[in-house]
C-alpha cells in the first residue's frame, strides 16, 4: 500500500493508504478528525467540506492520495489558541446550525467564500452555498451569520 | 438581565462542540474489535426469494453472512407497529410481518436481503456482490391510487388494504351538503417525500457475553422506545439487558423515531459473533430504506352557504404505508390527519374516510408533521379554491369562519378539543407584516417586467405536544405519550437535569438549562442537561411530534417543583422553622415574613452532607417526575407566501414570505425563530422542488440520489420574516403548545396558494415544477 | 468503490506511459465525475492515472489570437482569470456556474470535455466557439469532437493537453439548471466568431449539439428578438422526470435569447 504524507491542520502526517481510500475516510478513519462528515455519495452535500492547499474541497471526492504533500485543514484546525474563527462564531451568535451535522462543511465553505470576496451579497452567499446541503435552518441564520461574519472580519 | 432567563434569545450551549469538529455522532464511535455489517438490497420492487447462495461470497475479511432464515432460526420477530387502528368494521389493521431480513418475499427496492459481516466495511460490501441470490421477480405495483387492482403484497392483507377507516357521520354530512349554497371539490395528491437528515442512519452494537448486557449506539429520536421495541418485540432481551444511547444525532425530521432493521440485525449478531458490529448507512441507502413520508392520494369537497360560511367537509384518502408497516405507520393518517380537519374553521360537521394501503414502495410513516400537514394541505387548498370560486378575498373568507376567541375550549366535530387561539390575531399580524394593502401594486410592478405575481395563505392548526396517554390508549395506541424528567442536585449546587426528550437539532441542552435556571433560581450555567441515554435516563417517550417542551419541560418543571417541596423541608430544619412557613423564591427558602433564609446552593450541600439531619429527613436533593398531558397542545397561525413567476420559464422565485404564529410562550426565541425556519424550508422543498419517483414499470426508485431528490438550498430560498402572538396554552404548566413542526405544516399551501393565484389555476399538484408552472403559464396566456 | 492501483505521473509522456502498461487503466483530471463514479462501483479500473501532478497541462495563455487552456486548468481558475474575462467573459462566467464552489476547485476544462456529460457546460463553450482540442498526439476541431453521450473522438490512450478558443467578438451563454443536480436541463452559448455565427446546446440532447435555427437567425440578425426557436425536433432531446422534452425544446429558444442578451 502507498504512503501518503500531508500536514493536517498544521501537524505532518503519514500513512499507508489504499490506492480507493478518499480523503476523508483518510481523516475520520486514520487520524480520527471525525469533524468532517459524510452525509452522501454523490459528492452533492458538502459535509465533507475541508481546505486543500487553502481552497476548499469535497473530501469525499478527493483520493487520501490525491492530497499527498499537501497542506489539509479540517474543522478541527479552524479554531487558534482556543478562539473560535469569526465564522464560527457567527454562527453561535446567529444559530446558524441546530443539529450540527453540515455544519463543519458549511463552516469551512464560508470561510472560502470570504477568502474570496469579503463582503458578499445575500445573493452571492446564497449561490456559494449551493454545494452545502443544510436540512434544519432553512439557510436563513446560516446566511446571516456569514454575512455578519463578512462585517466583522471587513471592520 | 441575567443570562439563561426564560424568554432570551440565550446562545447555544451545544454550539461550542458542533462548531469544533467534536460532536460525537453514532459513526464517529469505534468499540475494540469492531465488525462492519453490509446490507444486500433487493434490487426488485417484488419477488419471491427462491433461494441465497452465499459459497462464494464468503472469503478474505468475511465473518458472517446471515439471512432471513437465520433470524427465524433465531426466533428473531416482526418489527411490529405500535399502533393499532380499528377499521369501520371494527376490526383491527392487517399486520404482515415486517422481518428485519426479508424471508420469503422481497416487497421493494432497498429490502432487507441478507447481512455481510466482515472486517472492513469494503470487504463486507465486495462479499455482498458475490451473494447468488435467485429471485422469481413479480409484478409489482408503487402506485398509491392503483392498490386494489395491483399484485398482491402479502397474504395477510386482501387487496392490499391495510384498513378502512372512518371519522365522523355520514348521514350528517349527506344532511349538511344537501343544504349547501355551494358546493367545491378538488382532487390533490400529498406528494410523497424522503426525509433526508444530513447525518444517515447509524447503529453500533456491543454485546459483553460476561455480564450478558447489550449496547446499541444508535441514530434514534428515542433510544427508550427503541429499547422497548427491541427488547419486547423482536429480539426478547430483558430491557435491564439492553443500553440505548443515542449520542448527537444529526437531524431526524421523524425518520429516525423508527425502529429499523439494520439496527436490529446489528443487535443480533453482535451476540451471535460475540464481536461489536457496526453498520453506517451510505445516503443512497436512505433515500431507499428511510421511512418515506405523505404520499396521499384524495378528494375533498367543501359545502358552503352562500355566504361562504362553511357547512361541511368532506375527505376521502388513500394513504401509502408503503410494503410494510414501519413502527407508527398506521396512526399518522388517521388520528394525526382526520382530527385536524376542522383547522381553524367552525365547519360543523366533518366526515373523513381513509383506506391505508401497500405497495411495493419503501415503508412510509411520520415525517415532520405527520399527518396534519397533509390534512392543512387540502384544507387550505380548498379554502382558497372555494374563495377563488365564491370571488372572495381569501383572507376575509378565512376570516369569516374562524373559531373565535370566545368559543375556548372549542369541541371540534373531529375529536379535539382546542384550548385556546386567537386566529384573527396571527392573520392580520401577518396581512400588516407583508403589506396586503400593497399587493396589487408589487403585482402590477411584476406585470411589467413581463412576470406573473400571486399571493397565498395558509391559516394552520397542528395537534402538538403529543400526547394524552388516556386519548391516545383509547384510540389503539400501544405506548404511553407522557414524559419523564429527573433533575439532580450535586453537592456542589449543580444541576444535573436528565430528560427523555432526545435533541437531534433542536437545543434542548440550552432551552432546558434556561427552563431549570429559572425554575430553581440557580444560575444557567450551573445546570446541565443530559440526554439518549436508557442507562443514565428514566423510562421515557422520546422526541417527536414538537411535544418535547410541552412534555418534556412539563415534565421537568414537576421535577422542580418536587426538589422545592422537598428543599423546603431541609430548610425548615436548617432554619428551625415548620415547612409550612418556608417560601421558595428567586433561589432562595426563606422562613415568612423575616430574614431568614438559605439559598439553593446550602440546602443541596446539606442535602449531600446531612450531618445533622434529623431521622425522618431524608438525604439527597434528587427528583424525578414524569408528566402525562392532559391535551393536545394547538400552536396556530397564519403563512403567506409572495411568488414572482417567470412565465418564460415557468421559474418561481419566493419573493416574500411571512410567518407569524402562536406557540404560547416562548423560552428561547432565536431557537423558535430557527425551527420555524427549518419547517417552512422543508414545506417549501414538498411544494417546490422535493418528490419522490419510483418508476411505474419497474418500480425502481428514480428519485435515488440529490441528482434527482431536488432537496431545497440556499438559492432557492428567501430569507424568512418571521412573528408571533401568543395565546397560552391552558393545561400545562409552562403555557407552551410546540414549535418544531409548524413551518412544514403551514408552508406548502401558502406557496401552492401563491402559485396558482399567480397563474390564475385553481389547482396545481406539488412540487410545483418549473415545468408545470410553463405549461400553466402557456395555457393561461 | 473497488481498489485499484494509483499512479500520478509527473509528464504527459509519463502518463501516456503508465496507460498503455495498465491493464485496465483509467485518467483521472479532477476527478469530479470520476470518483463519484468509482464509489458507485460503476467503473472498476485496475489503474488510476492521476493527471493532477503534471505541471505542463496547467495555465492559461494568449497564443496567436486564441485563449488556449490547459486540459488540467481548474473551473475556478478559469473562472478567475483576468485573460479569460478579458478576452472570453462569457467563457469564464460559463467556468463560474459549473457545479459548486468546491467542484470548480477540483475539476477541470480537461477532464470535463473527455468525459462529454450530455448535461456539461464546457461542451457547449467549445463547439459554440469552434474551439480546438489539443491532445497529446494531435490537434482536433470541436465539431469532430463530441461524437455521442459520453463519447469523444479522444483515442484509446490519447490525453486532452488543453483547449484553444478563438476569441470571438461576441459570446454569451445561459444555462437552465437541474434543480437537483444543477448540471444543465438546457444550456445554450452563442458566439459571433471569425468564421461566422455559432449556437451549441447542451443538456437537451443525447450530445451537445449546434443549432442551426439559431445560428441563421443570428447570422440573420444579432439579437434576442431574432431568435425564434431551435432547430432541434422535440423527438431527439432528452425527457426525464425534471423536463419533457416539450420543455426542453421550449428552454433552447428562451436561453439562445438570454445568452445573446448575454453576449451584449
Amino acid at each position: 500500500m502507498p504512503t501518503v504524507s500531508m500536514t493536517v491542520n498544521g501537524q505532518q502526517v503519514s500513512r499507508e493508504v489504499e490506492g480507493r481510500t478518499l480523503l476523508v475516510q483518510f481523516l475520520r478513519d486514520q487520524l480520527n478528525l471525525t469533524g468532517t462528515h459524510v452525509g452522501c455519495d454523490t459528492s452533492q452535500c458538502g459535509a465533507c467540506v475541508v481546505h486543500l492547499d487553502g481552497k476548499s474541497v469535497k473530501s469525499c471526492t478527493v483520493l487520501a492520495a490525491q492530497a499527498n504533500g499537501a497542506k489539509v485543514t479540517t474543522i478541527e484546525g479552524l479554531a487558534k489558541n482556543g478562539e473560535l474563527h469569526p465564522v464560527q462564531a457567527a454562527f453561535k451568535e446567529h444559530h446558524g446550525l441546530q443539529c450540527g451535522f453540515c455544519t463543519p462543511g458549511m463552516v469551512m465553505s464560508a470561510v472560502d467564500l470570504l477568502q474570496h470576496n469579503k463582503s458578499p451579497t445575500e445573493h452571492e452567499i446564497r449561490e456559494w452555498l449551493e454545494g452545502n446541503i443544510c436540512r434544519c435552518t432553512g439557510y436563513h441564520n446560516i446566511v446571516k451569520a456569514i454575512d455578519h461574519a463578512a462585517k466583522q472580519m471587513g471592520s | 438581565m441575567p443570562d439563561g432567563n426564560i424568554g432570551q434569545p440565550v446562545k447555544r450551549r451545544e454550539d461550542q462542540r458542533f462548531l469544533t469538529g467534536k460532536g460525537r455522532y453514532t459513526d464517529d464511535i469505534h468499540r475494540q474489535g469492531e465488525l462492519h455489517a453490509y446490507f444486500l438490497r433487493s434490487p426488485h420492487a417484488h419477488a419471491a426469494i427462491k433461494s441465497i447462495d452465499t459459497s462464494a461470497a464468503k472469503g478474505e475479511g468475511v465473518v458472517a453472512i446471515f439471512t432471513g432464515a437465520d433470524m427465524a432460526a433465531d426466533k428473531v420477530g416482526s418489527l411490529p407497529c405500535g399502533w393499532t387502528v380499528t377499521d369501520r368494521n371494527g376490526q383491527p389493521h392487517k399486520a404482515p410481518p415486517h422481518f428485519p431480513l426479508a424471508r420469503d418475499k422481497a416487497r421493494y427496492v432497498g429490502d432487507h436481503v441478507a447481512m455481510v459481516i466482515a472486517t472492513s466495511y469494503a470487504a463486507a460490501k465486495d462479499a455482498a456482490e458475490r451473494i447468488e441470490v435467485d429471485y422469481d421477480v413479480l409484478p409489482a405495483n408503487t402506485n398509491t391510487a392503483k392498490f386494489a387492482k395491483a399484485p398482491e403484497l402479502h397474504a395477510e392483507a386482501p387487496g392490499n388494504l391495510c384498513y378502512d377507516w372512518v371519522l365522523g357521520d355520514e348521514a350528517a354530512i349527506k344532511q349538511a351538503f344537501a343544504g349547501a349554497a355551494h358546493v367545491t371539490k378538488l382532487d390533490l395528491v400529498n406528494n410523497r417525500l424522503i426525509p433526508n437528515a444530513m447525518e444517515p442512519r447509524a447503529a453500533i452494537a456491543e454485546y459483553d457475553s460476561g455480564t450478558g448486557e447489550y449496547t446499541l449506539w444508535s441514530t434514534s429520536q428515542n433510544p427508550h422506545l427503541l429499547r422497548l421495541i427491541l427488547c419486547a418485540f423482536v429480539l426478547g432481551i430483558p430491557e435491564t439487558k439492553l443500553r440505548v444511547i443515542a449520542p448527537d444525532v444529526g437531524g431526524g425530521f421523524g425518520s429516525k423515531i423508527f425502529a429499523y432493521a439494520e439496527e436490529t440485525a446489528c443487535v443480533w449478531a453482535s451476540k451471535k459473533l460475540d464481536r461489536p458490529v457496526r453498520w453506517t448507512g451510505d445516503r443512497s441507502e436512505a433515500f431507499l430504506a428511510d421511512a418515506h413520508g405523505r404520499d396521499h392520494v384524495t378528494h375533498v369537497e367543501l359545502a358552503m352557504d352562500k355566504d361562504g360560511k362553511f357547512l361541511g367537509l368532506k375527505v376521502d384518502t388513500v394513504a401509502a404505508m408503503g410494503a410494510y408497516l414501519s413502527s407508527f405507520a398506521t396512526c399518522v393518517p388517521t388520528y394525526l390527519y382526520a382530527t385536524l380537519l376542522a383547522g381553524q374553521y367552525t365547519t360543523p360537521v366533518i366526515y373523513c374516510n381513509v383506506k391505508a394501503v401497500f405497495t411495493n414502495t419503501a415503508p412510509v410513516d411520520a415525517y415532520r408533521g405527520a399527518g396534519r400537514p397533509e390534512a392543512t394541505y387540502l384544507l387550505e387548498r380548498i379554502v382558497e379554491v372555494a374563495a377563488r370560486e365564491m370571488k372572495m378575498d381569501p383572507a376575509e373568507l378565512r376570516r369569516k369562519n374562524f373559531i373565535q376567541p370566545s368559543q375556548y375550549p372549542y369541541q371540534t366535530p373531529v375529536a379535539l378539543v382546542y384550548d385556546t387561539g386567537n386566529y384573527e390575531a396571527s392573520l392580520d399580524a401577518a396581512l400588516a407584516m407583508i403589506d396586503y394593502k400593497g399587493f396589487p401594486a408589487r403585482k402590477a410592478a411584476s406585470k411589467a417586467k413581463g412576470k406573473l405575481r400571486g399571493i397565498g395563505f395558509s391559516s394552520y392548526i397542528e395537534a402538538c405536544g403529543i400526547a394524552p396517554s388516556a386519548v391516545v390508549g383509547s384510540l389503539g395506541a400501544g405506548v404511553g405519550l407522557w414524559e419523564s424528567a429527573q433533575v439532580r442536585f450535586n453537592a456542589t449546587g449543580t444541576v444535573s437535569v436528565l430528560t427523555g426528550s432526545h435533541a437531534h437539532g433542536q437545543g434542548h441542552e440550552t432551552t432546558f438549562a434556561q427552563l431549570v435556571a429559572d425554575q430553581l433560581g440557580i444560575p444557567y450555567e450551573n445546570v446541565d442537561v443530559v440526554h439518549g441515554d436508557t442507562g443514565r435516563i428514566p423510562m421515557a417517550m422520546g422526541t417527536y411530534g414538537s411535544r418535547s417542551l410541552a412534555v418534556g419541560g412539563s415534565a421537568i418543571v414537576r421535577a422542580c417543583n418536587k426538589v422545592i417541596e422537598k428543599g423546603k423541608k431541609i430548610a425548615a430544619h436548617l432554619l428551625e422553622a415548620s415547612v409550612d412557613d418556608i417560601e421558595f423564591k428567586n433561589g432562595a427558602f426563606t422562613v415568612a415574613g423575616t430574614d431568614k433564609s438559605k439559598t439553593m446552593a446550602e440546602v443541596a450541600f446539606t442535602a449531600y452532607v446531612p450531618h445533622k439531619y434529623p431521622a425522618d429527613l431524608e438525604p439527597g436533593l434528587d427528583e424525578t417526575a414524569f408528566y402525562d398531558p392532559l391535551n393536545f397542545t394547538y400552536p396556530a397561525g397564519t403563512h403567506i407566501a409572495e411568488v414572482e413567476i417567470d412565465p418564460d420559464t415557468g421559474v418561481t422565485t419566493i419573493a416574500d414570505w411571512v410567518a407569524v404564529d402562536d406557540f404560547g410562550n416562548v423560552i428561547n426565541p432565536m431557537i423558535v425563530e430557527g425551527q420555524v425556519h427549518g419547517g417552512i424550508a422543508q414545506g417549501i422543498g414538498q411544494a417546490l422542488l422535493e418528490n419522490c419517483v419510483y418508476d411505474q414499470e419497474s418500480g425502481q426508485l428514480t428519485t435515488g440520489s440529490y441528482m434527482d431528490y431536488c432537496m431545497p438550498r440556499a438559492d432557492d430560498l428567501p430569507s424568512f420574516k418571521v412573528g408571533l402572538t401568543t395565546t397560552a396554552c391552558t393545561h400545562n404548566p409552562l403555557g407552551v403548545k410546540g414549535c418544531g413542526e409548524a413551518g412544514a405544516i403551514a408552508a406548502p399551501p401558502a406557496l401552492i396558494n401563491a402559485i396558482t393565484d399567480a397563474l390564475g389555476v385553481m389547482h396545481m399538484e406539488m412540487p410545483a415544477s418549473s415545468e408545470k408552472v410553463w405549461r400553466a403559464a402557456q395555457a393561461a396566456k | 468503490m473497488y481498489d485499484f492501483t494509483y499512479h500520478r505521473p509527473g509528464s504527459v509522456g509519463d502518463a501516456a506511459a503508465a496507460l498503455g502498461k495498465a491493464g485496465d487503466g483509467k485518467l483521472m483530471a479532477g476527478g469530479m465525475t470520476l470518483i463519484p463514479t468509482l464509489k458507485q462501483r460503476l467503473a472498476n479500473p485496475s489503474d488510476l492515472i492521476d493527471l493532477g501532478g503534471i505541471a505542463e497541462l496547467k495555465g492559461i495563455k494568449e497564443e496567436g489570437g486564441a485563449l488556449v487552456i490547459g486540459a488540467m486548468t481548474t473551473h475556478a481558475e478559469v473562472a478567475a482569470s483576468a485573460l479569460v474575462k478579458g478576452k472570453i467573459a462569457a467563457l469564464a462566467a460559463l467556468a463560474d456556474g459549473i457545479g459548486d464552489p468546491q467542484v470548480r476547485n477540483r475539476g477541470t476544462i480537461g477532464g470535463s470535455i473527455a468525459n462529454n456529460d450530455p448535461a456539461a457546460d464546457y461542451p457547449a463553450a467549445c463547439l459554440g466557439l469552434g474551439a480546438t482540442i489539443k491532445t497529446n498526439k494531435r490537434s482536433i476541431a470541436a465539431d469532430a469532437f463530441f461524437k455521442g453521450m459520453f463519447e469523444t473522438a479522444l483515442e484509446d490512450g490519447e490525453i486532452v493537453t488543453a483547449v484553444s478558443f478563438p476569441v470571438p467578438s461576441k459570446a454569451g451563454y445561459a444555462k437552465f439548471p437541474n434543480p437537483a443536480s444543477r448540471y444543465a436541463i438546457v444550456g445554450v452559448f452563442v458566439a459571433k466568431t471569425g468564421s461566422g455565427v455559432r449556437a451549441a446546446v447542451t443538456g437537451a440532447g443525447p450530445c451537445v449539439f449546434r443549432d442551426k435555427a439559431i445560428e441563421d437567425a443570428l447570422t440573420g440578425s444579432w439579437s434576442a428578438d431574432a431568435v425564434k426557436g431551435s432547430s432541434a425536433s422535440a423527438g431527439s432531446l432528452n425527457s426525464d422526470i425534471h423536463a419533457s422534452s416539450d420543455y426542453r425544446a421550449h428552454l433552447i429558444g428562451v436561453m439562445a435569447k438570454r445568452a445573446v442578451q448575454a453576449a451584449g
